[in-house]
């Protein structure tokens, strides 16, 4: 995998940085505006797979190597669990609780804001970098295969 | 007016699946399953569901390039045909009864369009709706389902998604000979 | 009539599924019937005339927090929805598993043909 035409790598060069930011966009307002976690994670992976498919496999594992992205996605379920075991620290009602109290804003124009929902965007964002992670790992991963080990495999089998 | 869209989507989804599935060109078939995924994707906004829409369109995407990975620079046999006889007179009798139970059930549903959730008044949706944005501050009702109020499913579907990653990478891992070798 | 039509949908996916005999076309037939599925599930939360389960500053009554009786009443069902879109997700990862277990059998076996395979492997 060389990689496509300077065209499709020069307009692919200016493009990533603005689906990166949308999927940064779409994450973290996604207790606002239509989005969340889930689908800002497959936009973020998604921009990666447009820099493999337009630079070549090997350029975008020098950006974003298949440990980094492991070890990216177990620190996004850690994430998502340590927010959880935090509400249980808090007592009141366990798992899962919104600890971050909401008590204290009532009164003041606070629904719209960008902090504004307790653990909600702590969790989209762990969320968001957990599918992003997997993703990009598993396209990876499916154009890594070599088929001539197995080739090999088969006719020692016959 | 929404319901006419609807039709005309549904149609072209159902065109476009009996074309994916007859048609004898792999990359054919996989180009005609991205048509049935984004005409789902329009019809999301049609039902008023903009996260679903969002997050569908990027996930076609993704799955397209997985699915052309699948295809491409293989060599393509044209494998046509159904398989031997008695295994697809069986499959088709246990389609004609799930047909048959399926109309039947589809006389009890209500009419399309109808808030089937709205008639109870203790319903799990109305009290979401009424007082999602009081008890957890977020604006976007379906966010306070996914991670507050029905947090546990969420991280019931992260694990499922861990796993099926982790199978895929155990699958295509580059040398499969060592590890029977080491039993 | 657009359940049934969604259901026809499903009818498709499952004969693609259980008569083809080409692996790709057995993966295209079960997306055919999670597109069927997710579909439905969002139908049945639908109301004519209803709008987006997102609460704009409009909708807001209270000080506290209260949304208006007219955004209860007209808004969507959220559940449907917050359940369709993990499972959009996680279909994604299904695909990539299967895919992979197609991707390794052809290699091994130079073929998508399920009878081919099974005739090999004795």
């Amino acid at each position: 995998m060389k990689g496509m035409t300077i065209i499709v790598k020069t307009i692919s060069s200016w493009v990533k940085v603005l689906i990166f930011l949308f999927g940064i966009y779409i994450i973290l307002f996604g207790h606002l505006t239509p989005g969340g976690g889930f689908a800002g994670g497959v936009i973020l992976a998604s921009s990666y797979v447009l820099l493999m498919l337009a630079f070549g496999r090997e350029f975008a594992e020098e950006n974003l190597s298949l440990p980094v992205a492991s070890k990216l996605d177990c620190v996004g379920a850690l994430l998502f669990g340590a927010v959880a075991l935090c509400g249980l620290l808090y007592g009141a009602a366990g798992f899962f609780w919104n600890f971050i109290h909401q008590e204290y804003l009532v009164g003041t124009d606070y629904e719209f804001n960008l902090v504004s929902a307790g653990t909600i965007p702590l969790s989209n964002i762990a969320i968001g970098l957990k599918v992003g992670a997997s993703l990009f790992l598993v396209v990876l991963v499916l154009s890594m295969f070599r088929p001539d080990t197995s080739a090999e495999d088969s006719n020692e089998k016959e | 007016m929404a319901i006419f869209y609807i039709y005309i989507l549904l149609l072209f989804m159902i065109i476009a699946a009996i074309i994916a599935v007859e048609t004898k060109y792999l990359l054919g078939a996989v180009i005609c399953i991205g048509a049935v995924g984004f005409g789902a994707s329009i019809m999301f906004l049609f039902l008023r569901a903009p996260d679903i829409a969002i997050t569908q369109i990027v996930v076609e995407v993704l799955g397209l390039i997985i699915l052309i990975r699948a295809c491409i620079s293989r060599e393509l046999t044209f494998i046509s045909g159904p398989r031997e006889f008695f295994g697809v007179v069986v499959s088709v009798v246990i389609i004609f009864v799930i047909f048959l139970a399926g109309i039947r059930v589809l006389e009890t549903l209500p009419d399309f369009g109808t808030a089937i959730f709205a008639e109870a008044p203790e319903a799990a949706s109305q009290t979401y709706i009424a007082e999602g944005l009081q008890k957890t501050g977020a604006a976007n009702i379906v966010a306070s389902v996914i991670l507050d109020f029905r947090a546990y499913d969420t991280l019931g579907e992260a694990t499922v998604l861990f796993t099926a990653i982790i199978g895929a990478t155990v699958i295509m891992r580059r040398k499969p000979k060592k590890l029977l070798e080491d039993e | 009539m657009p359940y049934a039509l969604c259901f026809l949908l499903f009818v498709i996916g499952l004969y693609c599924a259980v008569v083809k005999k080409n692996m790709v076309k057995i993966v295209i037939g079960i997306m055919v019937m999670e597109y069927a599925v997710n579909l439905f599930l969002i139908m049945l939360g639908y109301r004519l005339g209803g709008i987006a389960p997102i609460v704009g500053k409009e909708d807001v009554a209270g000080a506290g927090g209260q949304v208006t009786d007219l955004f209860v009443s007209s808004s969507v069902d959220p559940l449907p929805q917050a359940l369709v879109l993990t499972a959009i997700v996680i279909s994604l990862g299904s695909l990539a598993l299967m895919i992979s277990i197609c991707i390794r059998t052809y290699e091994k076996y130079g073929t998508f043909d399920i009878t081919e395979i099974r005739r090999l492997k004795g």
